[in-house]
């Protein structure tokens, strides 16, 4: 889903530019107040994964490949605006150094993945957590259904922005777009819910969202 | 609590880094999601007409001078994971830092 240069208008650009850049910057005073000497490294491991796991494309129908997004998926270890600060870590990486994606395009790109990716993706998920009562089954129902919509919701982004760009009509991105990505989704969500249970089973203290309220009674005990 | 992180860590990061050596070359080379479309619906030419930032070391995730593509592959991938655990370590330090007495 990484817009290269050329697809997009300057002034797309640069409207989603300023959303992005603002979001970040709020992220980061997010994760500053939060995060000390114990979340850097945890940070540093999880962009790791997603970078890696974001090279492994997998089959989807017609010729056609996906790879994992992973925006809910840091989200869910390490809450939402650190979800969208190593995603736009991984998307600034992968542009500057691997010419993934294009430079003019970083702000929608940016936009796209983190902002409606992890932030939009972690709204919808604890939404779904908090309507399921906090249960595990609910918790991976709501891992599941969100991370599907993550990549759901991005594509549907990318696909308006290429429309008000005047690269493709609306009607013709959008169904093609949001087609061939819900059955990305799915594999966002297999590998996200997997990923997470594994996490969960060994080390349930480092999923931030699933231990809240465990962690909070620790602590007031 | 601290030496239970770091095995974590430890951990986490070599399954990433096994990951990108062993399988990143046999990941499926069908375009994707976006590029299949913009191939079908023929916008894909505009994205292919200039690019701003020619000074990617490794791009397209192959290292120029190894002739060998699923070698190639594999250490880009390797190298470029590694990459990403060190600079976010490093922003997420500067992050931490600033305006936080310790």
């Amino acid at each position: 889903m990484h817009i290269p240069d050329g697809f997009l208008s300057n002034s797309v650009n640069a409207v989603t530019f300023v959303i992005s850049a603002g979001a970040c910057t709020y992220g980061v005073r997010r994760v500053n107040r939060n995060f000390g000497e114990r979340e850097v490294p945890l940070m540093g491991v999880t962009a790791a994964f997603i970078f890696a796991a974001q090279m492994l494309n997998f089959p989807v129908a017609g010729g056609t490949s996906g790879h994992f997004l992973g925006a809910v998926f840091s989200s869910v270890l390490l809450g939402p605006w650190a979800g969208l600060i190593i995603m736009t870590i991984v998307l600034m990486v992968q542009c500057l150094g691997f010419a993934d994606g294009g430079l003019t395009a970083i702000g929608s790109n940016i936009f796209n993945m983190g902002v409606i990716g992890a932030l939009g993706g972690y709204s919808i998920f604890i939404f779904l957590y908090t309507l399921f009562q906090k249960s595990l089954k609910g918790f991976f129902t709501a891992l599941a259904i969100s991370s599907w919509f993550s990549v759901v919701m991005g594509a549907t982004a990318a696909s308006i922005e290429l429309a008000i760009s005047g690269t493709s009509p609306l009607k013709v991105a959008l169904s093609a777009m949001a087609g061939v990505h819900a059955i990305i989704g799915v594999g966002e969500s297999i590998i996200t819910t997997t990923a997470v249970s594994l996490i969960l089973k060994t080390r349930p203290d480092l999923v931030t969202c699933y231990v809240k309220k465990e962690v909070f009674h620790e602590k007031t005990a | 609590m601290k030496r239970q992180l770091d095995g974590f860590i430890y951990i986490g990061l070599g399954i990433s880094l096994l990951l990108a050596l062993f399988l990143s070359p046999f990941a499926s080379p069908h375009p994707d999601g976006l590029e299949k479309v913009a191939e079908k619906k023929g916008f894909l030419e505009k994205g292919e007409s200039w690019k701003i930032w020619k000074f990617a070391p490794l791009p397209d995730y192959a290292i120029p001078w190894i002739k060998n593509e699923k070698l190639s592959t594999a250490l880009s991938a390797f190298v470029g994971t590694l990459a990403i655990f060190f600079i976010v370590l490093g922003l997420g330090r500067l992050m931490r830092r600033r305006g936080r007495v310790t």
